[in-house]
């Protein structure tokens, strides 16, 4: 189920890959959260990571971006070994995380969460606050011209304009690789096709995107591979193209791959009225 | 953004209104910290109408500034403590303890223990070093139990507030009270000698004021070369003249207006409050302009975003605790002097008062949410009360029940604000003050 089922390579199969995660485990006490998970992405690229909840998605992308290490298994970053133990030795690698609940510090304004962690200060070590603010600004230029509020708490914007002032936070330090966990879970209508053109944009510029999504519509709209898991296992990584929408289902929901899943459980899969694509 | 392009107000007193909202968030004055000088401003006012003009007197207004410094001190490291979701009530015994300890330093184991004798001009030095280095390494050790251990700082701070008070009676004298103090150790508590003078007063006066325009200029000419908004070069030059003027007015009719009863002479700023000014500059810079400020707000804000990002939580936590036991070596130095003695009950309930300070300065337990000025306005604000009472001939007690009612009003008016229901505010307003002016009639003249 783990490394023989990966049937789908990008179009570009000779390339290193930007990141591999090979053969990942993680347990919480007896539980297998993520078991033996191998997966890739290439640059420019997105990868949607799918299952239903506790499949283990957040967990394996959590190994990547330092917020909980593996217990066993490689992580590659253009094809060399990288130990990556806390959020610092990820960002050190190019890797930024869009957190589903965004993890801002209300009480404090854009520029200082786009680099909470990472400030920027003069000689004397004093806060650069008007040189945080400049650069935020030039970054918001990109992602979202009509943002201009840079000195209210963000505590007061809108879940848009929270959502730029996460992405900006990625953007800014040029991440290579990006997570994005659920990034338009709480977000309107509007505001969710502002994060896909994002997305897009951000593939055209040669970032590597792992996109965590329940949402299979998005995931088919955005993702250039798509990798199911079920029951901290993977089941296989598919080319969109080379899919149906049916048949994810079937990977999320029977853990079979396109090949194996019978005429029965298809009908099966039908006779429910909405498979659990929300959890 | 969008709104500012809404429909013109139809109404006159809507657009009004609009200006002088407009008007005040061009400043980017903190209203909370505003709404408070205006309580401050209020309460003077009143307190000197009931004293029949006892209260706005040079004369107690300098006292007032005094009395004030030591909890004011001790607060803006509360700020911190409280902003990133813990609490510290050791800081009363930390402060009696390390006084002791400062004392002990100047009465016996410098002259008798090592034996270099009485009032050596280096004395006062090595008392303060030695309290502002033993109050770095408690607060360190109470934090690293916080921050590394996992304890919740109530219940470490708890132990602190036990542990420092009883040792204070296993120290060599046994609890005796030490007396007299180095004459120049004296100094730092603000007696007779202990203050600028008039000239002294005038040059920090002027010093504030090149300051206050040195600060404003850089921050515009910052934002210039960033192309961000600036606001707009009026409210600067008005905040800098009002600046300047609260500056020199505070100098020329309180510190050097009242005349020492020894001396005959101008007494100008005292020195507490010398050391309140310098800690209230220092903490502000820590808090605004440090990462470690930045963090310990980002933390209260969102702990898990802090980690997240990469932030040191655990050191940034243990940190506060050395601000905070720092401080507290500082306000003992200035009790302690000021009492020219060291007893076992200083800073008895200190930590309630500095607690007290910080709420009422606008520290949110939630966290996240505090300034040192409005800490130390607050500080300022419970003075004011006892001592306007004190001037009304109000007994100790209903005076503490004053100051509680004030506290529990403070936070409610604040907490109604934040979810604009003005009625609220407003009802707690007229309760807090009900209650207040109550207690205030029928414990005068007692």
């Amino acid at each position: 189920m783990s490394d023989a089922s990966t049937t789908a390579e990008p179009s570009s199969a000779a390339r290193v890959p930007l990141v591999e995660l090979r053969n990942i485990r993680v347990s919480f006490g007896g539980l297998h959260a993520v078991d033996g998970v191998t997966v890739d992405l290439y640059p420019g690229e997105v990868v949607g990571l799918v299952g239903g909840n506790g499949a283990g998605k957040s967990t394996l992308m959590h190994t990547l971006s330092g917020a909980h290490p593996a217990d066993s298994g490689e992580i590659l970053i253009d094809g060399e070994v990288v130990a990556i133990h806390n959020p610092r030795d990820a960002r050190l690698h190019g890797v930024e995380v869009i957190y589903q609940k965004l993890a801002l510090a209300d009480n404090i304004d854009a520029a200082g969460n786009v680099f909470l962690g990472r400030e920027l200060h003069s000689k004397s070590g004093s806060l650069d606050d008007s040189a945080m603010a400049s650069a935020t600004q030039k970054v918001m230029h990109r992602l979202n011209p009509r943002f201009k509020n840079l000195v209210s708490a963000v505590r007061s914007l809108s879940g848009g304009q929270r959502q730029s002032v996460a992405i900006a936070r990625a953007v800014h330090f040029n991440a290579r690789i990006l997570i994005m966990d659920e990034p338009t879970a709480a977000l309107g209508p509007a505001e969710t096709s502002q994060v896909r053109d994002l997305i897009t944009q951000l593939k055209a510029e040669g970032i590597g995107i792992f996109l965590i999504s329940h949402d299979i519509h998005d995931v088919f709209d955005l993702a250039d591979r798509i990798s199911v898991m079920l029951q901290g296992k993977l089941v296989g990584t598919v080319n969109k193209h080379e899919v149906t929408m049916d048949e994810v289902l079937a990977m999320i929901i029977v853990g079979k791959l396109p090949g194996e899943v019978s005429r029965e459980e298809m009908a099966e899969l039908h006779g429910e009225s909405v498979p659990d694509q929300h959890g | 953004m969008t709104e500012a392009q809404a429909p013109p107000a139809t109404e006159a007193t809507a657009s009004s209104a609009r200006s002088w909202k407009d008007l005040i968030a061009s400043t980017e004055i903190d209203t909370r910290l505003f709404g408070m000088v205006l309580a401050l401003i209020v309460i003077w006012i009143g307190f000197h109408a009931m004293s029949h003009g006892d209260f706005l007197t040079s004369r107690n207004l300098w006292n007032l500034s005094v009395q004030s410094a030591s909890i004011a001190i001790m607060a803006t490291g509360m700020v911190l403590i409280i902003v990133s979701r813990n609490i510290d009530l050791s800081v009363g015994s930390l402060l009696g303890f390390l006084g002791y300890t400062m004392a002990m330093v100047q009465t016996d184991w410098l002259p008798k223990t090592l034996g270099v004798g009485l009032e050596r001009p280096y004395t006062w030095i090595v008392a303060l070093a030695v309290g502002i280095a033993l109050g770095a390494v408690i607060g360190g050790v109470q934090g690293f139990i916080v921050a590394y251990g996992g304890v919740p700082a109530f219940i470490v701070s708890l132990g602190g507030f036990l542990v420092w008070r009883g040792l204070i009676f296993r120290l060599g004298k046994k609890g005796q009270t030490l007396a007299p103090l180095d004459h120049n150790f004296q100094l730092l508590g603000g007696g007779a000698q202990g203050s600028l003078g008039e000239w002294k007063s005038w040059a920090l006066a002027i010093l504030a004021c090149i300051a206050i325009v040195f600060s404003l200029t850089m921050s515009r000419r910052r934002r210039q070369r960033y192309d961000l908004t600036l606001r707009p070069i009026a409210i600067d030059i008005g905040l800098g003249v009002l600046g300047c003027a609260a500056v020199l007015g505070a100098i020329g009719l309180i510190a050097n207006r009242y005349e020492s009863p020894i001396t005959h002479k101008p007494t100008g700023v005292a020195y507490p409050v010398v050391i309140l000014i310098i800690v209230t500059l220092a903490m502000s810079y820590l808090a605004q302009r440090r990462r470690f400020g930045r963090y310990v707000f980002a933390y209260g804000g969102n702990p898990e975003a802090a980690e997240l990002g990469g932030i040191n939580t655990r050191k940034t936590i243990m940190l506060t605790f050395v601000v905070m036991g720092i401080l507290c070596s500082l306000s003992a130095a200035v009790q302690t002097a000021r009492l020219n003695a060291a007893v076992t009950n200083l800073g008895v309930q200190n930590e309630l008062d500095v607690i007290a300070a910080a709420v009422i300065g606008g520290t949110s337990f939630s966290g996240g949410v505090g300034t040192i000025p409005g800490a130390v306005l607050g500080a300022v604000i419970m003075q004011s009360l006892r001592s306007g009472m004190v001037l009304l001939r109000i007994d100790s007690p209903s005076q503490d029940i004053v100051v509680g009612v004030v506290l529990v009003t403070a936070v409610t008016v604040d907490a109604m604000l934040r979810v604009k229901r003005r009625t609220g505010v407003a009802g707690a307003l007229l309760t807090g003050l009900i209650i207040s002016a109550i207690v205030i009639q029928t414990g005068r003249g007692s």
